[in-house]
C-alpha cells in the first residue's frame, strides 16, 4: 500500500476553508431544529388540540423518511410543486431539510424530558400564582435541559456529520471538497481519510464543550 | 375573608368531599384534623385550585370563583390570593433558596431583582435559615428545605398559607423546628389553614379545629372545646385515639 502522507496533509488547509460553511449549515440547523423542537413538544405536553395531532404527523413524517429523501423532495421536489421555491439556494433548502428531520427527534426528547419534572414541580409554580407557561419558562424547561442536553448534544453532533449529503444538493462544503479533490488527484482513500478526520476532531471539540455544559447544567444538583 | 360554600370533589365516580362550607377570618388559624383519606388535604388542594372542584363557590379575600364558571384567569386570580406548603417541600430543584423564595416576586409580582432579593433574605432570616440563602435545595436537611418552603409561601403575598401536612415527611429531629416557625408565623397574625396530625401543635395553635370524615365536616370548634368537649362521638373517638 503506498499511502500519499504528504497529500493528506496538504488536503487540510484546503479542506478547513469549508469547515466554515459546514459549521454553519451545523449551527443554524440545530438553532431552528431546536426551537421547533421546543414548540412541538410544549404542544405535545399540553396536548393543544389540532396542533398536538399535527404535531404527531409532523414527527411520523421527518423521523418515517430518510434525511437524503427529505432533502430531495425539499431542493428538487417541491419547487415543481411551488415555483416561488425555485430560486431557493442549496444552502438554504439543506439548513431547512436537517431542521426539520432532527426537530422531529429532538421534540421527544424534549417531550420525555419535560415529562421526566417531578408534578410537584408544576404545582408549586402555580401555587405562588405563576401560570403554566411562566412555570415552564422558569421552572420546567431549564430542568429538563438538564435532563435533555445528553441527548440533544447527540442529535446535534448527528446534524454535523449529516451536513455531508448537503453535498448531494450542491452546497460547497467540506464533503463536495473532498469529493472534488478526490476525483482529480486519484487518491481517494488520503481525501476520504482527510475529511473523516476533521469531523472526528470537530465531534471531539463538541464533545468537550457538552462536558463542560453539563458540569453547568448539573451545579444546582451537587451535595 | 375566606369563604367556601358547597366545595365537592369528585375523582371520577370516588366522591372525595361532599358539600363543604367553612369560613376563615382574617388572622385565624384554622387545623384540620380527621383519619388518612378524608379529603383534607384535596380540601386544601381545591383552595389553591391545585386540584379542580366540582361545584362551590371560593371566596378568599377580593376573589370570588364560582366553579362552574372558572377560566384561567380567575384561577390564576384565585391562586396569587393563597400559597401552599407542600408536605414533600417541592422546592424548586434549579434554584437556590433565595431564588426559591424570590420567583414569585420576580414572576408573578414583577419586582425588581433587587427588592425582591432584598425581601426574600429577610423572610429566609426571619425563618432561620439567613446562612443559607445561596443553598440548593439538595444541600439543605430536610427540615431546612421546608423552612425555605414556608419562606417561599410567605414571600407568595396571598391573603392565607396553606400547610399540607408540612411535617409528615420529616425525619422526627426536623420536626420541632418546622413546627416553630409555623407558630411564630401565627403570633404574627398570618392566616393559617393547616392539615396535621400533630394534635398538640394543633391545640397550641389553632383558633378553630375543624375536623373531618369521609369528605364532610363533622364537627368545628375552638382548640379548647374540640379537645375538652367535642360534640360528636366521631370527634371524641377519633381524638381519643390520636391523643393517646
Amino acid at each position: 500500500m503506498n499511502f500519499d502522507f504528504i497529500y493528506t496533509l496538504e488536503l487540510f488547509p484546503i479542506l478547513l476553508k469549508y469547515l466554515g460553511v459546514t459549521m454553519q449549515m451545523a449551527l443554524l440547523g440545530f438553532v431552528f431544529a431546536l426551537i421547533i423542537a421546543l414548540c412541538v413538544a410544549v404542544i405535545r405536553v399540553f396536548s393543544v388540540p389540532v396542533l398536538n395531532q399535527a404535531s404527531i404527523v409532523f414527527i411520523s413524517f421527518f423521523r418515517g423518511t430518510p434525511l437524503l429523501v427529505q432533502l430531495f423532495l425539499l431542493y428538487y421536489g417541491l419547487p415543481q410543486l411551488m415555483p416561488w421555491l425555485v430560486g431557493m439556494d442549496a444552502f438554504t433548502a439543506a439548513v431547512i431539510g436537517l431542521s426539520l428531520h432532527f426537530s422531529a427527534y429532538m421534540a421527544e426528547s424534549i417531550r420525555a424530558a419535560i415529562l421526566g419534572v417531578d408534578r410537584s414541580q408544576m404545582e408549586a409554580s402555580l401555587s405562588i400564582g405563576m401560570t403554566k407557561l411562566q412555570a415552564m419558562r422558569r421552572i420546567i424547561l431549564p430542568q429538563a435541559a438538564r435532563v435533555a442536553s445528553p441527548s440533544l448534544m447527540n442529535y446535534f453532533i448527528d446534524m454535523i456529520k449529516s451536513t455531508s449529503l448537503a453535498f448531494t444538493l450542491g452546497v460547497a462544503e467540506i464533503m463536495s471538497k473532498a469529493q472534488m479533490e478526490a476525483s482529480s488527484s486519484f487518491k481517494f482513500f488520503e481525501s476520504f481519510v482527510a475529511v473523516a478526520i476533521v469531523y472526528w476532531v470537530v465531534v471531539v471539540i463538541f464533545t468537550q464543550l457538552q462536558h463542560r455544559l453539563e458540569t453547568h447544567l448539573n451545579r444546582a444538583y451537587v451535595k | 375573608m375566606i369563604k367556601v360554600t358547597n366545595l365537592s370533589k369528585k375523582f371520577g365516580e370516588l366522591a372525595v368531599l361532599k358539600g363543604i362550607d367553612f369560613e376563615v377570618k382574617q388572622g385565624e388559624i384554622v387545623v384540620i384534623i380527621g383519619p388518612s383519606g378524608t379529603g383534607k388535604s384535596t380540601l386544601l388542594r381545591c383552595l389553591n385550585y391545585l386540584e379542580t372542584p366540582t361545584t362551590g363557590i371560593i371566596n378568599i379575600g377580593p376573589v370570588k370563583v364560582d366553579v362552574a364558571h372558572a377560566n384561567n384567569k380567575s384561577i390564576t386570580q384565585l391562586r396569587q390570593q393563597s400559597s401552599f406548603v407542600f408536605q414533600n417541600y417541592a422546592l424548586f430543584a434549579n434554584k437556590t433558596a433565595l431564588e426559591n423564595v424570590a420567583e414569585g416576586l420576580l414572576t408573578v409580582w414583577k419586582e425588581p431583582k433587587q427588592q425582591a432579593f432584598a425581601t426574600s433574605k429577610k423572610i429566609l432570616e426571619q425563618v432561620g435559615l439567613g446562612d443559607k440563602i445561596n443553598h440548593y435545595p439538595v444541600q439543605l436537611s430536610g427540615g431546612q428545605q421546608q423552612r425555605v418552603g414556608i419562606a417561599r409561601a410567605m414571600a407568595a403575598k396571598g391573603e392565607v398559607i396553606l400547610f399540607d401536612e408540612p411535617t409528615s415527611a420529616l425525619d422526627p429531629e426536623w420536626v420541632d423546628e418546622v413546627l416553630a416557625v409555623m407558630k411564630q408565623l401565627a403570633q404574627g397574625q398570618q392566616t393559617m389553614i393547616v392539615v396535621t396530625h400533630e394534635m398538640q401543635f394543633a391545640r397550641e395553635i389553632a383558633d378553630k379545629i375543624i375536623f373531618m370524615e369521609d369528605g364532610h365536616i363533622v364537627e368545628q370548634g375552638s382548640a379548647e372545646q374540640m379537645f375538652t368537649a367535642p360534640k360528636s362521638e366521631r370527634t371524641r373517638a377519633f381524638l381519643a385515639r390520636a391523643t393517646k
